[in-house]
């Protein structure tokens, strides 16, 4: 690999598919939130959202088909996310 | 001596991505901001959310997902030589974007109508829950929408670059970066989407 590689081409079809997973996931998110779900409508719109921000990450944002480097630091970028969001509620819940 | 123009295309990646991961922290600091605040205000939360509208929620985010699929269209279209259909995608991009902000317009201007908006005397007569929700709506969406409106400029520049052939199919790194932009763009606001319209 070298560094003036070109990009993975994808299709017009597989982002179309994509869209239309993005779509049916949204409306999956309204109508199970449309319900009274309780302390799981959090978790659950929340896990929908996740999903779809996999889907946009790695297929729009073409993540799926970089390098090594790019993961790693995707990958760091969320834990540093997590760590913050982690131990400021580690500081609200148990104060 | 002939020059070959110097081109590093994972080095222009990654520089956006860096970029990216900054704007990640910044609208990561605001959701951190809302569940602190939820977690304090859970009834004051409950009662303020329900008074957004979902169906426009709704519209918005089933628009910005187009417009995200108009995007990465766009990208594939330049790097098969497809040019004119590149411009026509991100025709369609900005087209999104310009529905998005006027369902937000509605939206923003519903509400103020009402007397809702940061340092109104209706919020600060109200609960401070309401207030404190109210306040990072505004600012959380209109964050969002200033990034909006930067992406459209951006994009409309990469579309006429597209025309004048400054970005073709051995070059792409700016339609590509752009698109980028765009998608994190989508991507917030697939999270602010069910944090305000729906969970509440």
């Amino acid at each position: 690999m070298t560094m003036n590689e070109q990009h993975h081409t994808i299709s017009y079809k597989s982002l179309t598919g994509t869209w239309v997973a993005l779509v049916a996931l949204t409306a999956l998110t309204v109508a199970a939130t449309r319900l009274d779900l309780g302390g799981y409508k959090v978790l659950t719109a929340l896990t929908i959202a996740c999903i779809k921000a996999g889907l946009v990450i790695a297929i729009f944002m073409h993540m799926k088909y970089e390098g090594r480097l790019l993961r790693w630091l995707l990958f760091l970028a969320l834990v540093t996310l997590a760590i913050f969001i982690g131990l400021t509620f580690f500081d609200v819940l148990y104060r | 001596m002939t020059h070959q123009p110097h081109t590093d295309n994972l080095g222009a990646r990654l520089g956006m991505w860096l970029f990216l991961f900054t704007e990640l922290l910044l609208f990561g600091g605001l959701f951190l901001l809302y569940a602190v605040y939820f977690k304090r205000y859970p009834h004051e939360f409950a009662v303020a959310g329900t008074q957004l509208n979902w169906v426009m929620g709704t519209a918005n985010t089933v628009i910005l997902l187009t417009s995200s699929l108009c995007a990465a269209m766009a990208v594939t279209a330049v790097q098969r030589g497809e040019s004119r259909r590149a411009v026509g995608l991100i025709g369609g991009t900005i087209l999104c974007a310009a529905g998005f902000m006027t369902i937000k317009y509605f939206e923003w201007s519903e509400k103020i109508g009402h007397g809702i908006y940061p340092g109104s005397a209706h919020l600060r007569g109200g609960v401070p829950g309401e207030s404190v929700f109210f306040s990072l709506y505004f600012m959380t969406t209109g964050i969002h929408g200033l990034h909006v409106l930067i992406g459209c400029v951006l994009l409309a520049v990469i579309g006429f670059k597209i025309t004048s052939g400054a970005v073709t199919a051995e070059n792409y790194n700016l339609l590509e970066n752009g698109a980028l932009y765009w998608h994190l763009v989508d991507l917030i606001w697939i999270f602010i989407f069910p944090l305000y319209y729906l969970i509440l």
